[in-house]
């Protein structure tokens, strides 16, 4: 193992097919039309000296070290601004430009600290090796004169320091946060030798607008911008490619160790996903890995208001398996069941359903993404015949027409946000469809040409009035609909969409989206160019979430906004492995790769190969097996990697089934809120200690990479192998490839998925198969995965949540940047100093009718309980609604959601729910129980003598 | 009705013109009418008054609000003997020497009256322009061997062409009327005096190569100026001389005016650019030029005021005319503007070619304090220090650039022999410094250095090692600097070192100490 490090080539590279040929140096090259002379060379292997160029970044121009000569012209250019041009004849280095270099460089160092041996960056810093290519060996200046060596540092951020008096105003920074996060933060304050990096108006980072993303730490060439973990570790030694566990995007990063620590997190150039970019939480939020709260010992107790005993890994498997065959054998094969995880590895999920099919017999498996994304694969599947979105992710450097469907993206897919944000300064418009006023609305050198801020549950009437302006007022893409839909189907449709009642007229009073606003928005979306559809939870979590993923498809059908790059349906994914969750057969009723348990041809290969008869019925969904619990007939439940006490609606209702069970087994890193109501804990390992593959919202299965030994002393996937071995189902992987050897052989759209294939590719998109050796980054090319596409009716049938004198609020949920779902990582991160608590926003009408103030605690009730928390007055949300996140467990807003869900697929309505709001001196009385129980719970007993 | 004359020019309103009209409107009584004009651009005699008499304009000046009684009384206004009577101004030996074509008109019309700019030969060349198209347009400015004016020398013509062949939805014209050179008012003149000429210009220009929309870029130290050339596209609007139907052509051009906030650097095309779309003022590289990737990265005609000012009459009078002026590749006329420690200061335009001393000694009359000449400075604050021994230099592009210098936007300031050439070196520095835009390291940390080097050369510290130091400075400097800010600032300071070496050694010691060295005091040649 050694130092990745990556070739830098100081500019961009150029798309131009066209080729240019010319000599650098004597060498012969040839090149893109429109690289740069700096990176033609660098493509020679002739690193020219430099220090305000890096390839992520558009060429500046303002170091002049990197000045070249060039037969024919004058001057010495700078060879990362000029473009190489036919037959061009350039030398690198002549005495003229060694001196012209040595006397820039020692301009710098007459303003810089020499305190190369103490500081953060040695061995890693740009400045010190250009100085040394530059053959820099005297400052004649001295250093008595004007400089910046007593600049303070800011020291602000948890995750970075800024020291001013190593800054050579290269301006890196300042363009990462324009250019490649686009957050526009940063800025070159002051002019001349006065010239400085300011955050904000000249505050303090974490005061200012920056968002932490760490570009400018990543950009800087000098020890300026440096990640507290090196200024307290040191240099890191060795690295692993591996791939972030926070949200759907998948973030390549390169874990850079010292021995077995972290010293930090390095988003890979190379990674297909973010190509190079981050968020404040996979560059920085991954102490929690190393966290005081976080379990390492299995323990037990008998009853949950037991402390915890801890015992011997033996023990607990022993104990798990004992209890789980009494139950069966008490209660029937049906009364056991499980919960995977999408945070955990496809090999991982993909053992838990083999063991819930297999071991226990039966089929009751389900996944978080049940509370997420699966209206997405029903909707999918049913209209084009996958169950995943259609594009990649650099599809979206394509799109004329971005539409934004319930989703937050700067805040819950930070990575992509930046790619969306930096497509859309090129000139793609933007069209948002969100109750509520989200970043990307308006943000710098960002407007949306339309926001269409409906009525929380009016999702599929505002896209069926769309789908009513495109039809009516003749935009279909007739040609693409002939071709390749079902055209049966595609005439019922248009009819029904072309009654008058989905006309935006007759539907504004119901969604309070103005129609010429929303007329404006289809015909923009239909005839803008390439449009693409991006979603999130805002369009799943509803008791409408499948109609309205239908309705979204039959959007990009009549259109014909699929089957190429630039435009498609794309569902955002919540967590890092939701997709590949969904794939591995974690659902009741489907094996992996979305093969009916019915199949008989799919069970037989499974049977034949697993050596065990399996169910033909679907199994429980998780409110099912909470209603069951209830009953009695459901007693044990083993939950990988899932919090559903505080993730899942309606808490009561969560609670009491789970504390009607007989044997939870919860594994986890964290005794967290489910881990209240267990009888075993089993504690769990992160993604840095473990082997697997994670699948991110573009279908893209990266691996996840060992970068030491889990603490507590089993990989996730060996923990469930323990267990089914105890339980006398036999398992003997030695390593989670031998797994993803399994899944590809049973597995179509896997088939050409190895370890060896994704450590050649990096990274490949399913289906990757022989029809797709190096898989599919876009999806429907020529026709659907079901042949025709299927256009599909969709009513607007309210949801029975209604607002009233009692509740005449509507609540609608959602994220924060620096927190991550239900917070049990994030929490457990210095991320915390951005959001300390969960807040209420509340238009300023509500507060003041309710005489509200801005922090004021606040009681929210609706039908299913109540709750207190702090309420923050703003005009992002309109009068009527009311929003707030679910990142802390002492607010649990999820005691406020109701048990309505989505009428396919079960997916809870989170996202629409009748509150009322009323002053408060403080959390309610619900809440200081259950803290107490919470802390009662949570005690683990002195181990015995 | 009896026609006077007092320019509105800010050179003589400093003066005390307004006092002046005001005396005149009390005394002279009914009958008298004031126009307002620009300045002649003999800067001595502002305020100067002038009477429309059969003969012509009698000029009078410099004329103060006391002396308006006694010209009253001598027959002002039938242009009879006082001693302050000038005569025709025309026939000044200071406005017989030039060659008024850019400048033919101003100081002569009121500014904002476009009857006066018609009567006077305004929109001749846009006629002309009008019914030979944009390609002959372009032609007959190329042909007219027009360069320039801001410095860079730049033919004019390829310029147009470059942008009339670039493919876009949308082109611009940029006008620099950024001018901030010391010693330069030629751009101020030509806004408070005959701002038509400009539009008409500019109009032409964005005919010529597909544009529809210009901006004139000024600046805030110009008020007047500002609130002159504001007025005149308001007449210019109504007058259709700028809309949607420009003349009735079916042609658009719309124009604005926009106004920096006093940054020099902003006066270099690509900074002026970020400017104008409402950004830091700072330095682009180049490429890709603005012909190709301007304002809003669209292709930009971004031309120094006077060199669009020079364009109605190339068209009205044809490229040969214009053409015909001149020497070697430095083609018609260049509006010389002599400040600073002159006799006679103001603004001579000139044919290309006359010599450098034949304009100190002869046009401007040597020193106003009588002094000997040491030494002048062309082109503005970045430009050479010329000593009297190099006055035979003709005024040319390239023959200045063979010794150094730069004949820049046209300003030459003059010092007589009290000045320290020492501290003028510093102070090109500290302007540099001062004016840098922060963007390259030679400019931004090297200006600075440059101030400290110089301060230990005239303090007589290691002056042998630090004159070394201060000759590497300004190579990396001048090779180094992305613009010409700092690219610039080695020529009056080298030039300072090597034709004043005496000005660097300590005050009792003479140059020895360094000549000694083995340094060759000299800006190294391109």
């Amino acid at each position: 193992m050694q130092l990745i490090k990556e070739t830098d080539y100081g500019t961009p590279a150029s798309k131009a097919e066209a080729e240019v040929s010319l000599t650098i140096d004597g060498f012969e090259v040839t090149v893109p039309a429109g690289t740069s002379v700096m990176r033609a060379a660098m493509e020679l292997g002739v690193k020219i000296p430099k220090l305000c160029a890096t390839d992520s970044l558009e060429a500046f121009g303002s170091c002049r070290m990197c000045l070249v000569q060039i037969e024919g012209r004058n001057g010495t250019p700078a060879s990362c601004t000029t473009p190489v041009t036919a037959g061009m004849s350039v030398k690198t280095q002549t005495p003229l430009l060694r001196t012209l270099r040595k006397g820039m460089m020692e301009l710098y160092i007459s303003d810089h600290p020499l305190d190369c041996l103490t500081c953060a960056a040695n061995g890693d810093c740009e400045l010190q090796d250009t100085a040394g290519e530059v053959g820099l060996r005297e400052v004649r200046y001295g250093y008595e004169g004007d400089n910046h060596l007593c600049a303070e540092a800011d020291t602000s951020n948890p995750y970075f320091t800024f020291d001013p008096s190593k800054c050579i105003a290269c301006s890196r920074c300042v363009r990462a946060c324009d250019e490649v996060q686009g957050t526009f933060a940063l800025t070159i304050q002051g002019r001349g030798f006065g010239s400085k990096v300011a955050a904000g108006m000249d505050e303090p980072f974490f005061e200012s607008e920056c968002v932490s993303c760490g570009a400018c730490v990543q950009a800087c060439p000098t020890a300026t911008l440096t990640e507290k973990t090196v200024i307290e570790v040191g240099q890191p030694e060795h690295s692993l490619i591996t791939t972030c566990a926070y949200c759907g995007v998948g973030c390549s990063f390169k874990a850079e160790m010292r021995g077995e620590d972290v010293v930090r997190m390095v988003p890979y150039k190379d990674g297909k996903a973010n190509r190079g970019h981050s968020c404040v939480k996979g560059r920085f939020a991954f102490g929690y890995a190393s966290h005081r709260e976080r379990i390492l010992n299995p323990m037990i107790r008998d009853k949950i208001t037991d402390p915890w005993r801890e015992v011997s890994w033996d023990e607990a498997i022993a104990y798990t398996a004992g209890q789980f065959k009494r139950i069966q054998r008490d209660y029937g094969k049906d009364a056991v069941g499980a919960i995977t995880s999408s945070r955990c590895t496809n090999e991982e999920t993909f053992l838990v359903q083999k063991l819930v099919r297999a071991g226990f017999g039966n089929n009751n498996v389900d996944t978080c993404a049940r509370v997420c994304h699966s209206p997405t694969g029903y909707g999918l599947k049913t209209t084009f015949g996958t169950s995943a979105g259609t594009q990649d992710f650099d599809s979206v450097e394509q799109t004329d027409v971005m539409l934004l469907i319930g989703a937050n993206p700067t805040d819950g897919h930070p990575v992509f946000a930046s790619r969306m944000k930096r497509r859309l300064r090129q000139g793609a418009k933007l069209i948002v469809v969100d109750p509520r006023r989200t970043d990307i609305v308006r943000s710098p050198h960002i407007e949306a040409a339309h926001h269409l801020p409906l009525t929380p549950g009016t999702n599929v009437a505002v896209l069926t009035a769309m789908a009513h302006v495109i039809v009516t007022e003749g935009l279909a893409d007739e040609a693409f609909i002939r071709d390749r839909c079902d055209l049966d189907a595609y005439a019922a449709w248009a009819t029904f969409v072309a009654e008058p009642r989905y006309s935006p007229e007759e539907t504004q009073a119901l969604t309070g989206v103005p129609s010429a606003e929303l007329r404006a928005a289809a015909r923009l979306y239909a005839t803008g160019g390439n449009g693409a559809i991006y979603y999130g939870l805002g369009v799943t979590e509803h008791s409408q979430g499948t109609t309205t993923v239908m309705a979204i498809a039959n959007l990009a059908m009549v259109t014909g906004n699929l089957g190429r790059e630039g435009v498609g349906v794309n569902p955002l994914r919540g967590q890092n492995n939701v997709q590949g969750a969904c794939d591995m057969g974690s659902f009741p009723h489907e094996f992996v790769g979305y093969r009916h348990v019915s199949d008989d041809a799919t069970r037989e290969l499974f049977e034949d190969l697993w050596g065990v008869k399996l169910e033909r019925e679907p199994g429980l969904r998780i409110p099912n097996m909470l209603d069951a619990a209830q009953d009695g007939s459901f007693r044990a439940l083993y939950v990988q990697g899932e919090d559903i006490l505080q993730s899942d609606p309606d808490t009561h209702h969560v609670a009491a089934g789970l504390a009607a069970m007989d044997c939870v087994v919860v594994q986890d890193l964290f005794l967290n809120e489910t881990a209240n109501y267990a009888h075993v804990f089993l504690p769990g390992s992160t993604f840095l200690e473990k082997d697997g593959t994670f699948t991110n919202a573009e279908r893209r299965i990266q691996r996840v990479r060992k970068v030491m030994a889990p603490k507590n002393g089993y990989g996730d996937w060996e923990i469930t192998q323990l267990l089914s071995n105890a339980l006398g189902y036999p398992m003997a992987y030695s390593h989670p490839s031998q797994i993803m050897d399994e899944i590809a052989a049973t597995t179509p759209s896997f088939a050409g998925v190895s370890y060896q294939t994704l450590d050649r590719l990096g990274s490949v998109q399913w289906p990757c198969n022989e029809a797709a050796p190096e898989g599919t980054p876009v999806m429907h090319l020529d026709s659907f995965a079901r042949g025709k596409g299927l256009f599909v009716l969709t009513d607007y049938i309210a949801t029975e949540e209604r607002t009233g004198s009692r509740f005449p609020l509507l609540l609608t949920t959602g994220r924060v940047l620096s927190q991550y779902n239900v917070g049990a990582q994030t929490r457990r991160t210095a991320n915390v100093a951005w959001h300390t608590e969960d807040l209420l926003e509340i238009h300023p009408f509500d507060a003041e009718t309710r005489g509200l103030k801005d922090g004021d605690w606040i009681k929210l009730a609706s039908r299913s309980g109540e709750t207190s928390l702090r309420c923050q007055i703003t005009d992002r949300v309109a009068p009527g609604v009311v929003y707030t996140t679910f990142h802390h467990p002492s607010t649990q807003a999820n005691v406020i959601t109701t048990d309505f869900s989505d009428w396919a697929t079960n997916c809870p309505e989170y996202k629409v729910t009748a509150v009322q709001i009323s002053s408060s001196n403080g959390p309610t009385d619900w809440q200081e129980a259950y803290e107490a129980q919470a802390l009662q719970s949570r005690r683990i007993a002195p181990a015995a003598e | 009705m009896i026609r006077l004359f007092v320019p509105k020019d800010v050179s003589a309103l400093a003066v005390g013109a307004d006092r002046v009209v005001k005396a005149l409107y009390e005394q002279a009584g009914e009958g008298v009418q004031i126009v307002r004009t620009g300045s002649r651009g003999m800067t001595w005699l502002e305020p100067l008054v002038e009477v429309q008499t059969p003969e012509g304009r009698i000029a009078y000046g410099p004329v103060t609000p006391a002396d308006v009684a006694g010209l009253l009384a001598a027959g002002l206004l039938s242009g009879a003997h006082h001693p302050l009577r000038i005569g025709r101004p025309e026939d000044h030996p200071f406005m017989v020497r030039q060659t008024r074509l850019t400048f033919a008109r101003c100081g002569i019309v009121d500014p904002l009256s476009l009857d006066d700019y018609r009567a006077h030969g305004g929109l001749e060349g846009l006629t002309k322009a009008l019914a030979m198209g944009p390609e002959a347009v372009v032609a007959e400015v190329t042909a007219s061997g027009l360069r320039g004016r801001g410095g860079a020398g730049f033919p004019t013509g390829i310029k147009w062409k470059t942008v009339a062949d670039a493919a876009a939805d949308r082109k611009y014209i940029v006008c620099n009327a950024d001018e901030g050179d010391s010693g330069t008012f030629a751009d101020r003149m030509v806004l408070e005096g005959d701002p038509f000429c400009l539009i008409e210009g500019m109009v032409i220009a964005g005919l010529a190569v597909g544009a529809t929309k210009g901006f004139v870029y000024s600046r805030s130290e110009y008020p007047h100026a500002n609130v002159t050339f504001a007025e005149a596209l308001i007449l210019a609007r109504e007058a259709g001389l700028i809309g949607p139907d420009v003349l009735s052509s079916g042609r658009t051009f719309e124009l604005e005016l926009r106004v920096g906030a006093g940054a020099y650097v902003c006066g270099e095309e690509t900074a002026l650019l970020e400017s104008l779309e409402g950004k830091r003022g700072m330095v682009r590289a180049k490429p890709p030029l603005p012909a190709h990737v301007g304002l809003f990265g669209k292709p930009t005609v971004i031309n120094n005021l006077v060199s669009l000012a020079s364009v109605p009459v190339i068209l009205a009078t044809g490229a040969k005319a214009y053409a015909d002026y001149g020497l070697g590749r430095s083609r018609g006329t260049m509006p010389i503007q002599i400040a600073g420690n002159a006799k006679y200061t103001g603004l001579f335009e000139a044919a290309f070619g006359i010599t450098l001393g034949e304009i100190i000694e002869t046009v401007a009359g040597g020193t106003l304090s009588g002094r000997p000449v040491k030494a002048v400075q062309c082109g503005g604050p970045l430009g050479a220090y010329f000593p009297p021994s190099l006055f035979d230099t003709p005024y040319d592009y390239e023959a200045f650039t063979a010794r150094d210098g730069l004949i820049g936007h046209g300003g030459i300031v003059v010092f007589d022999d009290s000045v320290q050439m020492g501290a003028q070196a510093r102070f090109a520095m500290e302007f540099c410094a001062i004016e840098s835009c922060g963007k390259c390291t030679p400019c931004r940390i090297g200006s600075t250095r440059g101030v400290e080097v110089i301060d230990k050369i005239l303090a007589g510290t290691e002056q042998a090692a630090n004159m070394a130091v201060l000759e590497d400075l300004c190579q990396t400097m001048k090779y180094g600097s992305l613009c010409a800010l700092g690219g610039f600032t080695p020529y009056p300071v080298m030039s300072a070192v090597r034709h004043f070496p005496k000005d660097f050694g300590p005050k009792d010691s003479g140059p020895e100490d360094f000549n000694g060295s083995g340094i060759n005091a000299k800006v190294p040649a391109e």
